[in-house]
C-alpha cells in the first residue's frame, strides 16, 4: 500500500483518540440515581466506549483509504464492519450494532461513490437517459399526486398508514410554506412553529369558545397568522440573515411562554381539549351526532366506519397541501416571487434595481406564516387537543430540516424529505429514540456535502429568453 | 433597600455565568461572523462532565471542596475543548466559503444531536449535583432581613473576573491574540501575512468552549442540577448578553451577560417570575431591532 499507510495510520489514530477524549466522561460514565439523599452514582459503559473508538479507527481508515483510491483494503475494512455490525457477535448494546454496521455501510459507500457517480453521470449524459430525466422531471410530480390521491382507497391502507400520511402530509404543507420564506426568499426562520401554533389556538379558542366551525375559521385562522407575521416582521426583516433567524426564533419562544403563562385565554399548559373535528357539508364524522347536526352515515346511508374520519382529514390536508404548492409555483412567477429569487440572490443589486427589500420579504414572511396558520388549524381540528407542548423549538427545526434536505426551493424535494424525515422515524418505531440525533446528523452533513439539498433548484423560475439566432 | 441588595448579589452572580458563555459566542462571531448556535450545547456538556468529575472526586475520597473545584475545573475546561474543537472542525470548517446560512443550519444540526446525545447518553432526568460548597457571610441586615454573600456567589465572581482578565490579557499581549485580532479585521490578509487561520479559528472555538465549560461548572453549583435540555435556554440568554453587550466585543459580552444577570433577577423579583425569559427575548429582539451593534460594538459595512 506504500509508504502513505504509517500517515493514514496516524490520523486514525489521532481521530480515535478525539473520539475517545470526547466520549470519555458523556459515554463512560452514565450517572444513574441511587435514592434521593445519597445522589448519583456511575454506570460504567466503557466496554460500549471502547467498540466505538475501535470502530472509529478502522472507520476512519477505511475511508481516507478510499479517498486514496485503495479500493479493495477499503472494502474490506467496510466488509469486516458490516459483518461485524450485522453478525451473530454480541456487542455491549443495540446501538453500537448499528453504529457499527452504518460504519461499515459508510466506507463501502465511499469505496464505490466515485465509480457510481461517474456511471451515473454518463448514463444522464446519453440520449436515453437524458430523455428520461426530462421524463422523469415533468411526471414524477405527477405520479406522486397520483399514489396520494388513491392512497386511503388501497386495501392496506389501514388506520396506522392513514395517520401516517396525514402526519407526512402536514409536514409536506409546513415545508412547502417554510419554503416560501426560506427556499425562495432565503430567509431563514427559526420561529415558524409560532404561526402553527397561532394558527391552531385560533381555531381552538374560535371553535369551544364560539362555536364556529372548521371551514369558516381556516380563512380567519390564515388571515390572523398571517398579521402576526406582518406585525413580527415588519421591524425584524430589515436585519441580516443570521440576526433575523435567532429574532425569529426569539419571536417563536415569545409566543410559546405567552401561550404558557396566559391562562386566563389558553389554558395554560393543560391545553384545550375536545375541539370539533372539521365537517362535510355539515355532517359531522362521528358514530352520533352532537344535537342540531347530523352524520356523515346518516347525509349519505354509508354505514360508520371509524376510518372515514382519517379518510376526510387525510383528503383536506392533501387539498390543503396542494393549495400551498400551487400558489408558491404561481407565486415564482408573478413579479414579487422573482423579486424574491433575486433577493435571496443579492440584495444589495436589488436594493440597486429599485426593489423594496423590507416590502418583498415581508410578503413572503405573511405568506409563509398563513400557511403555517391553515396548518396549524388543521392540526387543532385533527388532534382534538392542543397545548403549547406541541409548539417547541424544535418542531421549527424538522420543518427546516425538511426543507433544508428537500432542497431549499424545490417542492418535490420537500415530499420526499417529508417522507424520509417522518415517514421512516415512525416505521422504524424502535429507532424513535434516535430520530432526533439522526435528524440533527443529516443537518449536519447535508451542510457539509449536498448544501443545495436533496435536489436542488436554485435556477431562477423565469428567465429572460436568448435572443432567437439571426436577431428579429 | 434590603431586598433590592440581595437580587443584586444574586443578579451579578448569574450574569457572570452568562458573561462566561456569551465570550464564546462573541469571539466565534468575531473571527468568522458566524452564529455558533450550538454554544449553548457545549456549555451543558461542560456542565455534565463537571457533574460527574465531582461524583469522581467523592468517589476517589478528595474531601477538600477547593481541590476537588480545581480538579474538575481543570478536567472539564480540557475535555469540553475537545468538544469546541470538534465540532469547528467536523461542521464549520467544511463549510467556510459555503452560502450564509449554511454554517447557522449545520450549526443547528450540532445543537440537536449534541442535546440527544447527552439525553442518550446520560439519559433525560434532571441530575442532583449535589452541595459542593456551603455556607456564606451576612453582609449586613436591614428591614429583618439578612443579605448574605454566599461563598459560592463569591467564588463564581471571583473565577469569572480572575479568567476574564487571563482572556483579556491573551487577546491584548499574546501572539495568538494578535493573531486572532488580525483574523477578526481580515482573513484573507491574515493568511497572506503568515497568519495560521485554520489553527487559529480551531484556538478560538477551544477557547470558548473552556470558558463555556467554566461558566456549565459553576451553573452546576450554583443551581444544583442540570438536565440535557439547559443549554438551549442560556445558550439564547447568553447570546442576547453579547448581543447586548455588542457582538464582537469581550468586555462587551461581560457588560450584556450582566445587564442581562439584572434584568433577569429584577424582573423575576419586582414583576413576574413566569415572564422573565419573555423579557430577556424581548431584550434581545429590541436591540436587534433598534441597535444592532449594541452597547459597545462597532458598526459593520456590509461590502458586496
Amino acid at each position: 500500500m506504500g509508504p502513505r499507510l504509517p500517515a493514514l495510520l496516524k490520523d486514525a489514530a489521532l481521530t480515535a483518540f478525539v473520539a475517545a477524549a470526547l466520549g470519555f466522561f458523556i459515554v463512560g460514565f452514565r450517572t444513574v440515581d441511587i435514592g434521593s439523599t445519597k445522589g448519583l452514582s456511575f454506570d460504567y459503559q466503557f466496554a460500549d466506549l471502547a467498540v466505538a473508538v475501535v470502530a472509529i479507527f478502522v472507520g476512519r481508515l477505511g475511508l481516507s483509504l478510499a479517498a486514496e483510491g485503495q479500493r479493495w483494503p477499503a472494502l474490506i475494512l467496510g466488509a469486516v464492519l458490516g459483518i461485524v455490525g450485522a453478525g451473530p457477535a454480541k456487542l455491549p448494546s443495540a446501538f453500537l450494532h448499528w453504529f457499527v454496521g452504518l460504519a461499515g455501510l459508510l466506507i463501502i459507500a465511499r469505496t464505490l461513490w466515485p465509480s457510481a457517480n461517474r456511471a451515473f453521470l454518463q448514463a444522464r449524459q446519453s440520449s436515453r437517459g437524458q430523455s428520461a430525466t426530462r421524463a422523469g422531471a415533468r411526471w414524477f410530480g405527477w405520479i406522486l399526486l397520483a399514489v396520494a390521491v388513491v392512497m386511503p382507497l388501497m386495501p392496506f391502507a389501514d388506520q396506522k398508514t392513514m395517520d401516517l400520511g396525514v402526519l407526512i402530509l402536514t409536514y409536506v404543507m409546513l415545508g412547502w410554506g417554510l419554503n416560501i420564506v426560506v427556499g425562495l426568499a432565503g430567509l431563514l426562520d427559526l420561529g415558524y412553529v409560532a404561526f402553527y401554533a397561532v394558527g391552531a389556538y385560533s381555531y381552538a379558542l374560535l371553535s369551544t369558545q364560539y362555536g364556529l366551525g372548521f371551514w369558516a375559521v381556516l380563512p380567519i385562522a390564515g388571515a390572523l397568522a398571517a398579521t402576526f407575521g406582518m406585525v413580527l416582521g415588519f421591524p425584524v426583516l430589515r436585519l441580516r440573515g443570521d440576526y433575523l433567524a435567532i429574532v425569529t426564533l426569539g419571536f417563536g419562544e415569545i409566543i410559546r411562554l405567552v401561550l404558557i403563562n396566559w391562562v386566563d385565554l389558553t389554558n395554560g399548559p393543560a391545553g384545550i381539549g375536545s375541539i370539533p373535528g372539521p365537517t362535510l357539508l355539515g355532517a359531522v364524522f362521528a358514530e352520533n351526532a352532537p344535537p342540531g347536526k347530523i352524520t356523515f352515515s346518516q347525509m349519505t346511508g354509508i354505514p360508520f366506519d371509524g376510518t372515514q374520519r382519517l379518510v376526510f382529514l387525510y383528503y383536506i390536508i392533501l387539498g390543503l397541501a396542494l393549495v400551498t404548492n400551487l400558489f408558491a409555483l404561481r407565486m415564482r412567477r408573478l413579479p414579487v416571487g422573482r423579486a424574491w429569487e433575486a433577493l435571496r440572490e443579492d440584495e444589495i443589486a436589488c436594493r440597486a434595481l429599485g426593489i423594496n427589500p423590507t416590502n418583498t420579504k415581508l410578503t413572503a414572511f405573511a405568506i409563509g406564516a398563513m400557511f403555517a396558520g391553515f396548518a396549524g388549524s388543521f392540526f387543532a381540528a385533527k388532534q382534538r387537543f392542543i397545548s403549547p407542548e406541541s409548539f417547541v423549538f424544535i418542531e421549527s427545526a424538522i420543518i427546516l430540516a425538511i426543507v433544508v434536505l428537500g432542497g431549499m426551493g424545490s417542492q418535490i424535494g420537500v415530499v420526499l424529505a417529508a417522507v424520509l424525515l417522518i415517514g421512516l422515524p415512525e416505521w422504524f418505531r424502535d429507532l424513535g429514540s434516535y430520530r432526533m440525533l439522526a435528524f440533527g446528523l443529516a443537518m449536519v452533513l447535508i451542510m457539509v456535502f449536498r448544501p443545495r439539498g436533496l435536489i436542488a433548484h436554485r435556477e431562477p423560475s423565469v428567465r429572460l429568453r436568448a435572443a432567437p439566432p439571426g436577431g428579429r | 433597600m434590603a431586598y433590592f441588595s440581595q437580587q443584586l448579589i444574586n443578579a451579578i452572580t448569574l450574569g457572570a455565568i452568562y458573561g462566561l458563555i456569551a465570550i464564546g459566542y462573541t469571539m466565534v462571531y468575531g473571527i468568522i461572523g458566524m452564529i455558533n448556535f450550538a454554544h449553548g450545547e457545549v456549555f451543558m456538556i461542560g456542565a455534565f462532565i463537571s457533574l460527574i468529575g465531582f461524583i469522581i472526586c467523592s468517589l476517589l475520597g478528595i474531601g477538600s471542596a477547593p481541590v476537588a473545584i480545581v480538579l474538575v475545573l481543570l478536567v472539564a475546561m480540557a475535555f469540553t475543548a475537545v468538544y469546541g474543537w470538534t465540532i469547528e472542525r467536523l461542521a464549520y470548517r467544511p463549510l467556510r466559503g459555503s452560502f450564509r446560512l449554511a454554517p447557522l443550519i449545520s450549526a443547528i444540526g450540532v445543537s440537536i444531536t449534541l442535546q440527544n446525545y447527552v439525553q442518550l447518553t446520560q439519559g433525560a432526568r434532571p441530575k442532583p449535583g449535589g452541595q459542593i460548597v456551603s455556607g456564606g457571610y451576612n453582609l449586613f441586615s436591614a428591614d429583618g432581613f439578612d443579605v448574605r454573600v454566599t461563598w459560592l456567589q463569591l467564588i463564581i465572581v471571583i473565577v469569572t473576573v480572575v479568567l476574564m482578565a487571563g482572556f483579556t490579557w491573551v487577546i491584548a499581549r499574546t501572539s495568538l491574540g494578535r493573531q486572532q485580532r488580525a483574523c477578526e479585521q481580515d482573513i484573507k490578509m491574515a493568511a497572506l501575512l503568515g497568519v495560521n487561520v485554520d489553527r487559529t479559528i480551531s484556538l478560538t472555538f477551544v477557547m470558548g468552549a473552556a470558558l463555556a465549560a467554566v461558566a456549565g461548572m459553576l451553573f452546576l453549583m450554583y443551581y444544583g442540577v442540570i438536565d440535557f435540555f439547559i443549554g438551549f435556554l442560556a445558550g439564547i440568554k447568553a447570546f442576547t448578553a453579547a448581543v447586548l453587550g455588542g457582538i464582537g466585543s469581550l468586555p462587551g459580552a461581560m457588560l450584556g451577560g450582566l445587564l442581562i444577570g439584572l434584568i433577569e433577577v429584577f424582573w423575576a423579583g419586582y414583576f413576574s417570575s413566569e415572564y422573565k425569559d419573555v423579557a430577556v427575548f424581548a431584550i434581545l429582539v429590541l436591540v436587534l431591532i433598534f441597535r444592532p451593534t449594541g452597547l459597545l460594538g462597532k458598526p459593520e459595512i456590509e461590502k458586496v
